[in-house]
């Protein structure tokens, strides 16, 4: 059970002089919905393409189910994956689509009809089986592709953002999808997005990269609520990154001022002393009446969201804070001008490495 | 910007002006080659009488053997240069950058550009270097040489066409190098090979000046044979046969067009 699926250790990556991976290392575990997350040009793709074997390392290693695979050819790995444009081959149906990979691997006709034939049920795309690529929405032609990379029986799927092409209503109604199928197939998932949304609902653990290296691995929920640093707090949702000074750490503690002057206990490692950052989400946030709470501000507008209002204030350094507001029946909201406290709830404030 | 040349003034008579020099003798070719007259010049009525000629005639021997050599040459010609620009066009088009790339594709382009007489000279005296008899043999390697380009570009161009995902998906569901290439790129890419091929066959079927270099005595194709029986006067069998050709080449030349543009949006990244 605690076997990990794929290793990755110390991988780098150079095109030319380019540097997509700069020192990655990962272990990912079976059985895991994982996603690799980070903005455009992190690297995603590239590390996703190297466990494929599409791609091969300048150095590092990397290890499925134990065994060294750097040096294996892509058909030689029991990995299946789902590119970003699905990549169906235009010129076959959809049923000899989804038999290709087991027909590569020798299985016989009739049991790799029978075989695509239950893959596309369990996609829902039954009655589809005759059809070509291009005779598909881009909603079925993603079924298409997953049923396709599944229908071998890979232990490690992976998926370059598939959802990406689908408008909104259709992806989220993939996100449930993908991950019941995941959770029913017991099959490691690795996922690529760049969708913070999409990361937080699906997976078991998020690995956070920026400019080819990994910022931060966990759960959803450390992710969100214990972002290790600026990268990984700025990234994932909405956040206010407020400068403090940070005293002596002891035990563990240290006190940061923050501007204003009101001073909060939070955890620190040593040697954190200084000029750093808080991260405050702005749903920790809470108003409060002039001079209450540990922070002023005064408040610049308020922006309607449907769901939520966002209100955002100024503080008296010149920093902007954005507080969250539920759209419920109408609290009285404190006109722009006006001068406001705000209360940090109980472990809003988090003290970030740079 | 679009259709702003065509109200340049005098755009109009120019552009019919060219059209005439280029294709009006061809049209009294056609016109003329079914002449009831001997006469080149005079119309004496329409008939088949020099098609019916060009077959069963007293030069109809001559052209049935030339026309059996033209055929088979620009059949082996354009189906090895075609394998042989496949092959280049995947390199080409797959390898992504390196060394002497621009250089290759010069190499490879170069028939394109060089005067068909030079090439003649120099194919000419490769072989009588190398020392091969003039022939058959001969005039096919010439032409397979100088219809590789031909076949080159549509391959080429239909092959960029192609998202590399296609092989990659290929291979990544356990595809050796050879079934990603036999399974997938080379259904993607047969209308660009159906397109070369057409091209490479007519241009192999209507060469003379290479041909006629490197043929030898007695050795005859189509053109050059057309060409000899013109040095003894032109007679109108000779206008119905260079109609023949000339319907062979317009009717190959739209296939391969049409070959060209099929199925290129179905093969296209999304
Ligand atoms: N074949 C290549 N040749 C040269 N550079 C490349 C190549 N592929 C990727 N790169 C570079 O490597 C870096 C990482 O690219 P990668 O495709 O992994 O990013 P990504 O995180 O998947 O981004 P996106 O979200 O835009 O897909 C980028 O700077 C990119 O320009
Ligand atoms: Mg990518």
């Amino acid at each position: 059970m605690a076997e990990a699926a794929v290793v990755v250790r110390d991988a780098v990556k150079l095109y030319g002089g380019v540097v997509a991976l700069d020192g990655v290392s990962l272990s990912i575990r079976d059985n895991e919905f994982f996603t690799l997350l980070g903005p455009s040009g992190c690297g995603k793709t590239t590390l996703l393409r190297l466990i494929a074997g599409f791609e091969r390392l300048t150095s590092g290693a990397i290890a499925l189910h134990g065994q060294d695979i750097a040096d294996l050819p892509p058909d030689r790995r029991p990995v299946n994956t789902v590119f970003q444009h699905y990549a169906l081959f235009p010129h076959m149906t959809v049923l000899d689509n989804v038999a290709f990979g087991l027909k590569m691997r020798g299985v016989g006709l009739a049991e790799r009809r029978r075989r695509a034939g239950e893959m596309l049920e369990m996609v829902h795309l039954s009655g589809f089986a005759g059809r070509f690529p291009a005779q598909l929405s881009g909603g079925q032609q993603q079924r298409v592709a997953l049923a396709r990379a599944l229908a071998p029986g890979p232990r490690v799927l992976l998926l370059d953002e598939p959802l990406s092409a689908l408008d909104l209503k259709l992806r989220q109604a993939m996100r449930v999808e993908l991950k019941t199928l995941q959770e029913e197939t017991g099959i490691t998932f690795i996922f690529v997005t760049h969708d913070q949304e999409e990361a937080l609902t699906m997976s078991d653990r998020i690995a956070v990269m920026s400019a080819g290296r990994l910022q931060q691995v966990g759960a959803p929920r450390e992710i969100y609520e214990e972002p290790v640093n600026r990268f990984v707090a700025d990234f994932i949702g909405e956040t206010n990154l407020v400068p403090v000074e940070v005293g002596a750490v002891a035990g563990g503690l240290a006190p940061v001022a923050l501007p204003g002057g009101a001073v909060l206990q939070l955890a620190a490692a040593p040697g954190s002393e200084g000029r750093h950052h808080v991260s405050i989400r702005p749903e920790r946030l809470r108003l409060a009446p002039s001079g209450a709470g540990q922070l002023s501000a005064r408040v610049e507008r308020i922006i309607y969201k449907g769901t939520d209002l966002q209100l955002v204030a100024r503080m008296a350094g010149g920093g902007e804070l954005h507080v969250r507001i539920q759209n419920t029946a109408r609290a009285d909201l404190p006109p722009p001008g006006a001068e406001v406290g705000l209360v940090l709830g109980e472990g809003a404030a988090r003290l970030l490495a740079d | 910007m679009s259709g702003g040349v065509r109200h340049y003034p005098g755009f109009a008579a120019i552009a019919a002006l060219c059209l005439a020099i280029l294709y009006l003798p061809l049209g009294v070719v056609a016109v003329y080659s079914f002449n009831a007259s001997t006469s080149i010049t005079a119309w004496g009525g329409f008939s088949w009488r020099w098609y019916i000629d060009v077959f069963q005639g007293p030069e109809a021997p001559r052209f049935r053997a030339a026309a059996w050599n033209s055929v088979t040459i620009a059949f082996l010609a354009a189906s090895v240069a075609t394998a042989i620009a496949v092959a280049a066009a995947v390199a080409m088009v797959r390898s992504g950058r390196f060394r002497g790339k621009s250089a290759t594709f010069a190499l490879i382009s170069l028939p394109l550009m060089v005067p068909e007489i030079v090439t003649a000279v120099a194919t000419l005296i490769f072989f009588s270097t190398i020392g091969l008899t003039p022939g058959y043999l001969t005039i096919l390697i010439a032409h397979i040489t100088f219809c590789i380009p031909f076949a080159y570009l549509p391959v080429a161009a239909r092959l960029s066409g192609i998202d590399p995902a296609f092989e990659a998906a290929a291979r990544d569901l356990y595809a050796s190098r050879g079934q990603a290439f036999r399974l997938i790129l080379l259904p993607l890419l047969a209308p660009g090979i159906v397109s070369g091929w057409l091209l490479a066959f007519i241009i192999s079927l209507d060469d003379f000046i290479i041909t006629n270099f490197v043929k030898g005595a007695g050795m005859e194709t189509l053109p050059t044979a057309i060409f000899g029986s013109v040095k003894q006067g032109i007679k109108p069998n000779i206008m119905a046969i260079s109609t023949m050709l000339l319907a062979v080449s317009i009717l190959f030349v739209t296939l391969s067009w049409l070959a060209g543009r099929t199925g290129r949006r179905a093969a296209a990244p999304s």
